[in-house]
């Protein structure tokens, strides 16, 4: 299947039609439906918040902050999205506006942020006079901004591949944030992931970090990279032993190496 | 758009970050419906603290709601009080109008209660 994100830019991929067939396609109200409950359970928020969703459609996602009993904020750059939200009867505040272009609230507003299947737009870049990257700060510099201390974000997405992956996480972590990554259901074509954002540590969450919060839930495997010093596996082999290791991973990288000789790695004699 | 909203909302220009002016944005023509929605005090309370007192004050009285009291309410609220709140920061919707910002005059259109806050690129 063709992504979204390698067709058109978002505000004209989404018309008027693909915004009803989104959101009248009972396979994708549930799998929208399973994310954000997924999203609140990392959220472990405690009352009635007031919470932003960032890309928020047609309002799938806030229909479930709604059954929590969660006051919701949704900004969204398709008006036809937005369009079959109004029709849709949805109680949350709608907003035009472009996450790229960063997050118009003043700061400390929200308790939380969520974002289903979202992010991975701010990857693309649609005119020549933005960047990927600058969107990226701007979205995420916007969202620590708004968000209160000690406020948790949690975004769904979907990256094209490990670089884009790494482009946002690596974004959101410039921007001052704790982040952590859920896989759920790994190297299935089911994969999910949620980047998990804290901001700051204070209030009813000081001490806690989202490992602990995430390590309650079960079928949960935690890979803590933190404080992984540089190991160096390969001490003790001999410079020839490099220089091959170098040759092999470059010829499996398709790269042009010159063959291997009884020369190769050979020390020089002093006379040559 | 919620009161409510009105009340967290600022100006998306750059220039307009660090300027004072920009916050609250002022609205204009602004055509009002009230929305009857499930009272949740809970909501309130919490949001409460967060409110920018002064500013509520100046947007309600500029949509013609002069009956808040000049200081925010502390301490334990009264249902009459959190009633009251419930009514104007979240039933109260504007449906149509303009927001617009006190520092740089950009204005931002509401059409069927949407805010449009898409900017050209070289103002962002």
């Amino acid at each position: 299947m063709s992504r979204p994100e390698d067709t058109a830019p978002p505000d004209l991929f989404y018309d008027d039609s693909e915004a009803k067939k989104y959101t009248s396609s009972s396979r994708i109200q549930s799998i929208q439906a399973s994310m954000t409950r997924r999203c609140l359970e990392l959220l472990d928020l405690p009352n009635s918040s007031l919470i932003l969703d960032i890309g928020c459609g047609s309002g799938l996602s806030g229909e479930i902050l709604d059954e929590e009993g969660h006051t919701w904020i949704g900004m969204d750059i398709s008006a036809s999205m937005l369009a079959v939200a109004l029709d849709r009867d949805t109680t949350g505040d709608l907003l035009l506006a472009d996450m790229g272009q960063g997050i118009p609230f003043r700061p400390g507003t929200f308790d939380a942020a969520v974002s289903v299947s979202a992010v991975q737009w701010l990857c693309n870049a649609e005119s020549s006079d933005v960047t990927a990257q600058g969107r990226l700060s701007r979205f995420f510099d916007g969202l620590y901004m708004s968000l209160k201390r000690g406020g948790k974000a949690v975004l769904q997405f979907y990256p094209k591949n490990e670089l884009q992956r790494t482009m946002i996480t690596g974004a959101a972590v410039k921007a001052g944030f704790g982040a952590g990554l859920l896989e759920d259901d790994p190297e299935t074509k089911n994969q999910k992931l949620y980047l998990v954002l804290t901001v700051g540590s204070g209030g009813e969450l000081a001490g806690k970090d989202i490992t602990e919060s995430v390590r309650k839930m079960e079928g949960v495997e935690v890979i803590d990279q933190r404080g992984r010093g540089v190991v160096r596996k390969n001490k003790g082999e001999t410079a020839k032993e490099w220089i091959m290791r170098k040759k092999d991973r470059d010829r499996k990288k398709g790269k042009v190496v010159k063959k291997d000789s009884k020369y190769t790695g050979r020390k020089r004699r002093i006379a040559f | 758009m919620k009161i409510l909203t009105t009340n967290y909302i600022t100006c998306a220009v750059k220039a307009c970050k660090t300027s004072s002016n920009a916050f609250p944005l002022q609205f204009r023509d602004a055509e009002l419906v009230q929305e009857e929605l499930e009272l949740n005090e809970e909501f309130i309370k919490n949001i409460l603290p967060r409110i920018e007192w002064p500013a509520l004050v100046q947007t309600a009285a500029s949509l013609g709601f002069t009956t808040l009291p000049s200081t925010k309410p502390e301490g334990d609220l009264d249902e009459q009080m959190i009633k009251d709140l419930h009514t104007l920061l979240v039933e109260t919707q504007v449906i149509s109008g303009k927001l617009v910002c006190g520092n740089c005059q950009h204005e931002y259109n509401i059409h069927q209660g949407i805010a449009n806050f898409l900017l050209p690129n070289h103002l962002v």
